[in-house]
């Protein structure tokens, strides 16, 4: 559903007439050729997940981290430009290292969204900057307990129990949709999680890939955000590649250097 | 020599001219209060602290370290608070014994934690191994900064710390560091009275680095319990409750054990004490 700018798009902060900015828009556009990062919340915790192209038979496996932390409750994965994802974080660990610092107690994670949000937002006030490319998945326990949200470049923010971004987005929201969130256990959402991130690896079946996965929960990782261990993360790619399988598809994921 | 306590080893007015109280009474008030007098020394801060912990002992043994800290808050001669916990983990690989200055503590608490956070965004997924992450040495110097810096300011953090832990090879690591900047290492470690009273008694079992593998962990264990025994009978400010932590180096382990009381103690000898309060007949 692309309409033409016809002028209105070329700066950033310029209303059109029928008052879109189109250069967030277009900020969404590359989102939504990125590769596919999803979250899922569960009753105790959060799973994050991320599909990462491999784009060098250079790069080493399992380094080149893709999934951040903020402070030590927080995690935050997003889809689109990596590197807007990455200034993006360092303001939320900044935010959060100032709320600790002032009342010495971790940042809840809807008051850390709401400064996040915020600061996204800003960067669609002025032409002498353009928009943050990547929709950010946040998760997180505090004392309220689990909490998931995404951020769009925008700068709105949703709370979600699931959420998907990138290009096989469609594929994942609708397999999360199918899930029972309510009563799901995080280890079998971490399962799911991997079981997703292959399915949705169909809109990309051309790159190989390496399948990034952690985890928040208050019972197996004491409210730590924490990448998922490697026996459970060799359990959830046997679980993917089998369910894969039986879906009768694929000529299913290339090679994944999992063993570090 | 002026013989007067308050002048010894001052050289005399006569030769060096009258002391500059300024020095010594530098304080913390602002100095917009009163006007800013021209003064050949900048604003100093030099505190005095006002809450305060005691010793803190450390020994190395032939598979690690045993280090100890009482629990005791003392305000001058007032025996505040006895829920003090001074042994602070840093990390996997770390204990951290602070003394001196309770409100100083906090700060290091708050500091240190900053670090562990900061360091763990970068450290992927292997921040459960031994190789990952802030080893004793890099907190070690890290805290040594501060305090150097801290002092060169004429604004102290007023603590003396020993720092216990793994280094970068697994091995073990005991280093002290205080107020003024000072760092040092040695198999037998203590701040305080502890340094007075528990060193020589730490040193008669290790003398050097040689005699740490003659040290097994059990008589370690039983070395720092007599040390606090015979600190919380001759420090005035201590306490009979402490926590221990005893690391060890083969199992990357750090033991932590809290509420500790120090056991078998003869207290007869009050009874027949004359001169305070009343006779206990």
């Amino acid at each position: 559903m692309t309409s033409i700018g016809t002028g209105y798009d070329l700066s950033n902060s310029i209303f059109s007439p029928d008052g879109r900015n189109f250069q967030v828009e277009y900020a969404s556009k590359a989102v939504e050729n990125a590769g596919t990062s999803l979250g899922i919340r569960t009753k105790d915790g959060i799973v994050l997940a991320t599909e990462k192209i491999i784009t060098s038979k250079l790069l080493v496996p399992n380094k080149n981290k893709r999934i951040q932390t903020i402070d030590r409750h927080v995690g935050v994965v997003y889809s689109g430009l990596i590197p807007d994802g990455r200034h993006f974080v360092n303001r939320g660990r900044d935010e959060a290292e100032s709320f600790r610092s002032l009342y010495k107690e971790p940042i809840g994670i809807p008051g850390l969204l709401d400064r996040l949000g915020y600061y996204v937002q800003a960067y669609t006030c002025y032409n002498s900057v353009r928009p943050f490319g990547i929709n950010a998945i946040v998760g997180g326990i505090d004392d309220d307990g689990p909490h998931l949200y995404m951020v769009e470049p925008s700068g709105v923010y949703w709370g979600y129990y699931a959420a998907a971004a990138g290009k096989g987005r469609q594929t994942a929201k609708a397999e999360l949709e199918k899930l029972d969130l309510t009563t799901i256990s995080t280890r079998d959402a971490v399962k799911e999680a991997a079981r997703i991130i292959y399915l949705a690896h169909e809109d990309n079946k051309d790159k190989e890939f390496e399948l990034e996965l952690t985890w928040i929960s208050k019972e197996e990782t004491n409210g730590l955000h924490k990448f998922v261990p490697k026996d459970l993360l060799e359990e959830a790619i046997k679980y993917a590649e089998e369910e894969g399988d039986d879906d009768g598809s694929s000529d299913s994921s290339s090679d994944e250097e999992m063993d570090d | 020599m002026n013989h007067d306590p308050f002048h010894w080893g001052r050289p005399s007015d006569a030769t060096y001219g009258p002391y500059n109280h300024q020095i010594a009474h530098a304080s913390n008030v602002n100095p917009m209060a009163r006007q800013q007098q021209q003064s050949d020394f900048p604003t100093m801060h030099t505190q005095r602290p006002m809450m305060t912990g005691t010793s803190v002992l450390a020994i190395k043994y032939q598979d690690g370290i045993v280090i100890a800290a009482d629990n005791m808050g003392s305000y001058g001669s007032l025996m505040k608070l006895d829920n003090v916990e001074r042994l602070l983990k840093v990390g996997q690989s770390t204990i951290v014994g602070i003394s001196g200055d309770l409100s100083d503590l906090q700060a290091i608490q708050r500091i240190l934690n900053d670090l562990e956070i900061d360091e763990a965004y970068d450290a992927g997924d292997d921040e459960d191994t031994i190789a990952a992450g802030l080893k004793a040495n890099h907190v070690h110097e890290y805290l040594t900064r501060i305090l150097y810096n801290r002092r060169s300011k004429m604004d102290p953090l007023w603590n003396a710390c020993v720092v216990a832990g793994f280094d970068d090879e697994g091995k073990s690591f005991l280093k002290y560091v205080d107020l003024l900047g000072v760092a040092f290492a040695s198999p037998t470690l203590a701040t305080g009275f502890g340094a007075h009273l528990a060193i020589p008694l730490l040193r008669q079992r290790v003398d050097s680095e040689a005699d740490v593998k003659n040290l097994t962990k059990a008589d370690a264990i039983q070395l720092i319990k007599d040390c606090m025994k015979v600190l919380f009978y001759r420090d005035a400010r201590s306490l009979d409750k402490y926590s221990m932590a005893v690391l060890s180096e083969s199992d990357h382990k750090v033991e932590f054990h809290k509420n500790v009381k120090v056991e078998d103690m003869k207290w007869g000898f009050a009874k027949g004490i004359k001169g305070y309060g009343m006779p206990q007949l």
